[in-house]
């Protein structure tokens, strides 16, 4: 839709209006603060609520973990596969925990799954690969990004 | 012609060539950083101190580019279009007296109007560039180029009627000494008789048609990315792009170097250079005290080109682009009306001595 603006006397001449225009850049330019984040020295910090990579909580290097498989039931994205196994003692274990990297849609529903709070999502969102990545049980146990 | 008079002329020729060509590296770091700066960003800051060599790997990514011309287009013209766009811009600089009236390669007579009809020669670089690649965005890029510079050409003809009617000479020498007299002065302070102080409405009409005449922003509707992708170097790579670079950032600077040699004292001295050079000149022989006195001028001269090709940035990365029709109408309603009125008030004022 083509407005009818009627300018006033002294913005018809350009030259006004431009000078006001680039006092406003001038002025960005010397004292607005910068937008740039410069990546590898700075970081943006996220909300605690950020759902970045996964991990399983540990208490004394044994996982929280039951393999109740309530985790794969919930997974929207069909992404986590558990292979429940017994430990010495009689408790239940998760021998194999995968979490496929490609296919998981971060909405955090395992987590709230959880009734052990052994399946976590951290803080952390530099997650690029190089190969179409498969978390192992020995990856996920490291306690990266622990909060 | 003495043999030191034709090493003289080489060493112009060289200060003013390595000058120019050593110009567009700088203004890719400048132009960068810059729109970087006013945009509230930081720009590419890696390589090197505060990212200065980025142009150098700019310069070396042109260099090893695959110098490629598509099936479609004329293979002549297609090479020579940018060899035709960049002598124009390089041999605009001749009849400009860059360090004191003995630093110009050619003193001709009819010195400004030399810069303005080869400077309009660059014109035919673009339509062939246009023409030869055989692509409707490219024609219609070097169309609307032709359009633009032959309608402003005439208001940078005519804005600057009135400098050489004050003046009494084309001769840019001239012009530049001219404005070394006083015009009036308030106490202690004397104004010198620039161009700016005489003929302000002329300055603004040049400025505005310069930045048409070297199809910068916000009069680049020969490149326009957002309607016709790159205009009429849409189908160059490589060294042939760099060319247009090149002759697209020497256009701005022989713009700059025409805005302050006519409207800014040339070579004059800034204010506080002349004291500085007179103390490096103690005791000196003449000699020595010419060549200071010609550095300092120079330095002057540079710094208020490095103004210009600011101000060029600065405008680019504020003002949006015309539309065509809006770019035609404030050239031939707005600007040319203007100008003619300017030539008229100052035969005036000539005529009734107040100039």
């Amino acid at each position: 839709m083509l407005a009818e603006r009627k300018p006033g006397f002294w913005n018809k001449f350009y030259v006004v209006e431009i000078a006001r225009g680039l006092a406003i850049t001038m002025k960005n330019m010397l004292f607005a603060k910068r937008a740039t984040i410069e990546f590898p020295e700075e970081r943006r910090d996220y909300s605690p609520k950020f759902r970045g990579q996964h991990y399983i909580k540990t208490v004394n290097g044994v996982e929280n973990c039951t393999a109740c498989m309530l985790c794969p039931t919930v997974c929207p994205a069909e992404c986590i596969h558990i292979v429940a196994g017994e430990r010495e003692d009689k408790e239940k274990y998760p021998v194999k925990f995968e979490i496929d990297s490609l296919r998981c849609c971060f909405c955090g529903m395992c987590e709230e799954a959880c009734p052990k709070d052994a399946i976590k999502l951290s803080n952390i969102y530099e997650m690029s690969q190089q190969s179409r990545t498969v978390y192992e049980k020995d990856f996920l146990l490291e306690q990266r990004g622990n909060k | 012609m003495s043999e030191q008079e034709i090493l003289f002329m080489f060493l112009k020729i060289g200060i003013v060539l390595i000058g120019l060509l050593s110009v567009t590296p700088i203004m890719l770091f400048v132009e960068r950083r810059g729109s970087a700066m006013l945009q509230n960003r930081v720009g590419p800051n890696r390589f090197g101190p505060l990212g200065l060599f980025q142009s150098v790997l700019d310069v070396l990514k042109f260099i090893f580019k695959e110098d490629r011309a598509p099936g479609h287009v004329n293979k002549f013209y297609f090479s020579l279009a940018p060899i035709v766009t960049v002598i124009p811009a390089l041999m605009t600089f001749a009849v400009i007296p860059f360090a004191g009236n003995d630093f110009i390669i050619a003193n001709l007579d009819v010195g400004i109007l030399y810069c303005f009809s080869i400077a309009s020669l660059g014109v035919y670089g673009i339509i062939m560039a246009g023409w030869a690649s055989n692509n409707k965005y490219s024609l219609l890029g070097s169309l609307r180029s032709s359009a633009q510079m032959i309608s402003y050409e005439l208001t940078l003809g005519l804005s600057i009627v009135g400098m050489i009617m004050v003046f009494q000479s084309l001769k840019l020498t001239d012009i530049v000494a001219g404005q070394g007299e006083t015009l009036f002065s308030i106490g202690g302070l004397s104004v010198p008789k620039y161009g700016i102080f005489i003929q302000p409405v002329g300055f603004i009409l040049f400025l505005v048609s310069s930045f048409a005449e070297t199809n910068r922003l916000p009069f680049d509707l020969p490149e326009g990315e957002s309607e016709l992708i790159a205009g009429y170097h849409l189908e160059y790579g490589s060294m042939r792009f760099a060319l247009f670079m090149l002759s697209e950032f020497v256009n701005m600077t022989v713009a700059s170097a025409l805005l302050a040699t006519l409207f800014f004292g040339g070579w004059h001295y800034l204010p506080g250079f002349e004291s500085l050079a007179a103390h490096f000149a103690e005791g000196a022989n003449t000699d020595t005290t010419y060549m200071i006195s010609s550095f300092f001028h120079g330095l002057s001269f540079v710094i208020k080109i490095a103004g210009f090709m600011w101000f060029f940035v600065w405008v680019r990365w504020t003002l949006p682009r015309f539309r065509f029709d809006q770019l035609m109408n404030f050239g031939w309603r707005v600007l040319f009306p203007i100008a003619l009125l300017n030539v008229f008030v100052t035969g005036l004022l000539i005529y009734f001595g107040v100039l």
